[in-house]
């Protein structure tokens, strides 16, 4: 009922209004159509003017207000490149919008049609429209040279000493995987995937798993200034790791591994003083639409010197061992001297 | 002008025989369903594409507020949107699953239904005719299919809103696994099939639609109408066909792998894939494809949209300037550059899904390459009005909105098109803010251009001005302060399709700027309501036209009767003579000189 009375007034006040407008256009022609035009014109020529000139206070302002929002600086080394080719580009661009808009409002002011004034039959120039091809052009060309540069740089191969971390998406929620001490991933079978006790399908059979750390909470430890390559995959349909405070991201695409490396610049605690917000904390936003849960497929990282990050790791349990009651549930005979001695290790640096 | 080769289809001849048949055929009564509703007269097929454009622009624009809601006051529950929405939005508070859904529809009914059906569904069948000087489409029968296909597919379309998994809810680009797996998602289920369906039957309309106009232009343009004399509007008109025949098909064809995945098993984009609690037996597909064949109808189809818009706003600046529009020659080069380069940028949609980083940069290369003809167009658009004699019709201060917004929209894609850029801004409000403004927006600036200039020609009424300028002003004052804003928040990394921020600390720094937007959002809905108001009640209403050429305008459109019948010229269809554009003293003291006044001796053609 109450939406009724809303429709019905919307239309009410809709029917005022075009009444009134109605009546004032008849009233103008009564009063002679052609000096109404004209003045008409000249209102509207100075509204359009007054528009341009309230935009550019109101870009200003927003810029005032929103400036102390941004994203602290690149807290990665390849973001480095991002940030000042985010500068360039808003420069070049700038000027060119702010000139080309200007002209606009400028000509729809200066020009606006008067009974004097008469049109200039101008239909073309050619070494105008040759002039502003080629600047355009060349402008393109140099941005493209700034932009490959660092796209090369950015998806360049992982130095040899980069660490390696797993990162898979699910719905909806990031896991992290580190290889553990023998530095090396094992392989993982999605046909193995069982949410109680393997979310990762880890193939128990390649002794390389025995040791992999898993954390089914999306947090990432990382170290700092240690080039890190990320290992991305996804268990069901497309997701994206995201990493804004990085300037990272890459798709998690199920059936296809994607990677990514980067060099963290800063600890977590450090940028906490860089943003002076003691909450700070670097997060993992999932940017590529997964489904109902999608904006909350949250994962953190956190950036640590390396003994901290030593520290950290010696507290972990291999996911093997938190899941297989030790020797028991050892799998094939002739692997069970390793398991064993791995989960010893970890219980014994416990 | 006089000297070019006067490119003439037999079309031409056959048009002018037929000129009194049809005439006669014009006083028959004809029953009020085929006359309004089968009618085959393109004019009435246009105004059919232009009202259902605007039923589905509200929609899909309550839409949008009702997501804006949830966005701007996420912890506020509103009422009225449970009359709305019903089970969906319980006690007043939007499903995650829902959001999703509206977000989906929101995007699909304004990219597909409304900017390209509404858009050159309306005025390509309007003004190609007349503009060309043509009695009807090549084939006004297949025209009126395309329109009855448009309309099946839509209630279709909207019939998915009601199926108890709720509609299509994996984004206006269905990328699969979502959209393939009915256990990844609600809107995956019976939704995604409906929409699909309803996709394939508006390619089929975007089919018959644009073979129509493509040989309509080329063969049925009047004695004297060289391609040379075209108006601009049937030059973008044109490419917007080519375009849409060129690229849908590709579309379709990924739709149909996409029907044969969710239905009969094949693997085409799915692999190793562990949902629902089961691993499932799909293997070997790639998941990437899709967004290939997706994207390789989707860059072509902006321009899709955008062109139309171009081509409209040419013809309106051109013609309230009082000046010829600069740089004609220049404008079809760069509709072609456009329309070429458009097949080849796809994959700038796709820098970050782990393709090879030679192969992206090439995506680069020849994206910001795209960049030069649009530049091309801004600089003749300024140059155009330039020493003109503006008059600031309502028509006039759209499109000259429509190159504001097409300046700050188009800059925007400099930042996405270099690709390290695109690493940090894909998938953030930073994409939103860009293609809203230079697509959505400008597009919808362009198209109001239109229906404002030719409103008097469609229904022999004007449209009352003062509320145009009221609508014109809320438009652009609000599309700016709802879009610029939005750069920031992508540039900080907000991503986009989020049911709700606060969960985030790099993000929720921006709740008070998402309300202050929302609230944008729904004054400029009402704005919107006030257009089609005006619309509406203006063909009743509005001020009578009483001059066969009400913009002293040079086209052919103006040159026939103020209501054109069915047929369009009431005796021969004048013949042209020189081009679109001489806006100029004629000697009598008018400042335009139509296309059907022979050149004078010593005259240059243009
Ligand atoms: C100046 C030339 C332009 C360039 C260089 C450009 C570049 C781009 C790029 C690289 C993207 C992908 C961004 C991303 O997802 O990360 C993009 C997105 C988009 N652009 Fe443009 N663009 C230009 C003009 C246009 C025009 C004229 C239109 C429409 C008429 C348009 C409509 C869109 C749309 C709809 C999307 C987003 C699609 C989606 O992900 O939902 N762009 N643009
Ligand atoms: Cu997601
Ligand atoms: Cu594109």
């Amino acid at each position: 009922m109450s939406g009724f009375i809303i429709i019905a007034l919307i239309v009410l006040v809709f029917i005022i209004i075009y009444q009134i407008a109605k009546a004032s256009e008849y009233a103008s022609v009564l009063r002679g159509e052609e000096k109404v035009k004209a003045q008409t014109n000249r209102t509207m020529a100075g509204l359009l003017v007054a528009f341009f000139v309230l935009g550019v206070y109101g870009i200003w302002k927003c810029h005032e207000l929103l400036i102390d929002k941004m994203l602290p600086v690149s807290a990665s080394e390849q973001g480095v490149g991002y940030d000042s080719m985010l500068k360039v580009t808003l420069i070049i661009t700038g000027l060119v919008f702010f000139a080309t808009q200007a002209i606009l409002f400028w000509f729809v002011w200066r020009y606006q049609a008067t009974e004097k004034r008469t049109s200039f039959y101008y239909a073309h120039n050619n070494k105008l429209e040759l002039l502003w091809t080629t600047v355009p052009a060349i402008a393109m060309a140099s941005l493209v040279a700034i932009g490959l540069r660092n796209w090369f740089n950015i998806t360049s191969q992982a130095p040899a000493n980069a660490a390696v971390v797993e990162i898979v998406g699910k719905q909806f929620n990031w896991i992290v995987r580190y290889p553990g001490h023998d530095n090396e991933l094992g392989k993982r079978d999605f046909r193995k995937i069982n949410d109680a006790n393997n979310i990762l399908g880890l193939d128990w059979n390649d002794t390389h798993n025995l040791d992999d750390i898993i954390s089914p909470s999306g947090e990432m430890h990382l170290v700092v200034n240690k080039p890190v390559k990320l290992i991305i995959g996804s268990r069901d349909v497309i997701h994206d790791v995201g990493l804004p405070h990085f300037r990272m991201k890459m798709d998690a695409v199920p059936g296809i591994t994607t990677t990514m490396w980067f060099t963290p610049r800063y600890t977590t605690e450090q940028m906490k003083q860089i943003t002076g917000n003691p909450n700070f904390v670097y997060e993992i936003s999932c940017d590529q639409m997964c489904g109902k849960g999608h904006y909350s497929m949250r994962g953190t990282i956190i950036v640590q010197t390396q003994a901290e990050y030593d520290a950290w790791m010696a507290s972990q349990q291999s996911y093997y061992a938190q899941n297989n009651a030790a020797p028991a549930a050892a799998p094939a005979a002739g692997d069970s001297a390793k398991p064993k001695t791995d989960s010893v290790k970890v219980t014994a640096m416990k | 002008m006089s000297n070019d080769v006067i490119i003439q289809g037999p079309g031409v001849a056959h048009a002018h025989d037929a000129a009194t048949e049809h005439h006669g055929h014009e006083h028959h009564e004809q029953h009020f369903i085929w006359k309004y509703i089968f009618s085959q007269d393109h004019k009435i097929i246009a105004k059919q594409y232009l009202i259902s454009g605007i039923i589905w622009a509200v929609i899909g624009a309550l839409m949008s507020v009702f997501f804006r809601l949830q966005l701007g006051f996420p912890d506020k529950t509103f009422p009225i949107m449970e009359k709305f929405l019903g089970e969906w939005a319980k006690g007043g508070k939007l499903s995650p699953e829902f959001y999703y859904a509206l977000v989906t529809m929101h995007g699909t009914i304004l990219v597909f239904f409304v900017l390209t059906a509404g858009l050159s569904g309306t005025f390509s069948n309007f003004l190609i005719p007349l503009q060309i000087g043509a009695r009807d489409m090549a084939s006004p029968f297949m025209n009126m299919l395309s329109f009855w296909f448009f309309f099946a597919a839509g209630v279709i379309m909207f019939a998915s809103l009601y199926v108890e998994t709720g509609p299509a809810s994996g984004g206006w680009t269905t990328y699969p696994p979502l959209s393939a797996l009915k256990e990844a998602s609600l809107g995956s289920g019976v939704g995604m099939d409906l929409w699909l369906i309803s996709m394939v039957l508006f390619v089929v309309s975007q089919l018959l639609g644009g073979l129509n106009y493509i040989s309509t232009i080329l063969n049925m343009r009047t004695k004297g109408m060289a391609m040379t004399r075209l108006p601009l509007t049937i030059w973008a008109f044109l490419f917007t066909a080519i375009l849409g025949v060129l690229s849908f098909p590709v579309l379709t064809s990924g739709f149909v792998l996409l029907i044969f995945d969710r239905h009969f098993g094949t693997s085409f984009y799915l692999s190793e894939i562990f949902i629902g609690g089961k691993a499932l037996p799909h293997i070997g597909g790639s998941a990437i494809l899709y967004q290939h064949l997706f994207w390789f109808l989707g860059h072509p189809e902006v321009y899709i949209i955008m062109l139309p818009g171009m081509g409209m706003a040419s013809e309106v600046l051109s013609t309230h300037s009082r000046k010829p529009i600069f740089g004609y020659f220049a404008m079809i080069i760069s509709l072609v550059g456009i329309t070429v380069l458009a097949f080849l940028v796809w994959a700038h949609h796709m820098f970050v899904t782990g393709m090879s980083p030679f192969l992206g940069s090439i995506f680069v290369l020849l994206t910001l390459l795209i960049a030069v003809p649009s530049a091309v167009k801004v600089f003749n658009w300024l140059t155009t009005i330039w020493r003109g004699n503006i008059r600031f019709t309502v028509p006039m201060t759209f499109a000259i909105g429509f190159v504001s917004l097409f300046i700050s929209g188009g800059l925007t894609g400099i930042f996405l098109g270099n690709s390290a850029l695109d690493i940090q801004l894909h998938d953030t409000y930073f994409v939103i803010a860009h293609f809203h403004l230079v697509m959505g927006v400008s597009a919808f600036f362009g198209m109001f251009a239109g229906i404002y200039h030719w409103y008097p020609k469609m229904f022999g009424r004007f449209m009352n001005n003062t509320l145009g300028y009221i609508h014109f002003f809320i438009t652009i004052i609000g599309a700016y302060l709802i879009f610029w804003p939005m750069h920031y928040e992508g540039i900080a990394g907000m991503p986009r399709r989020y049911y709700d921020y606060s969960a985030w600390e790099s993000f929720k720094q921006f709740q008070g700027l998402n309300s202050f937007i929302s609230i944008v959002v729904i004054v400029v809905f009402f704005g919107q309501l006030m257009f089609v108001f005006n619309f509406f009640v203006s063909i009743f209403r509005g001020r009578k036209v009483t001059v066969q050429n009400p913009w002293q305008s040079n086209t052919l459109e103006w040159t026939t009767p103020i209501k054109p019948g069915h047929g369009n010229w009431e005796g021969d269809i004048p013949e042209v003579h020189r081009w679109a554009y001489d806006y100029k003293d004629d000697g009598n003291g008018n400042d335009f000189i139509p296309q059907t006044v022979p050149l004078k001796a010593g005259e240059e053609s243009h």
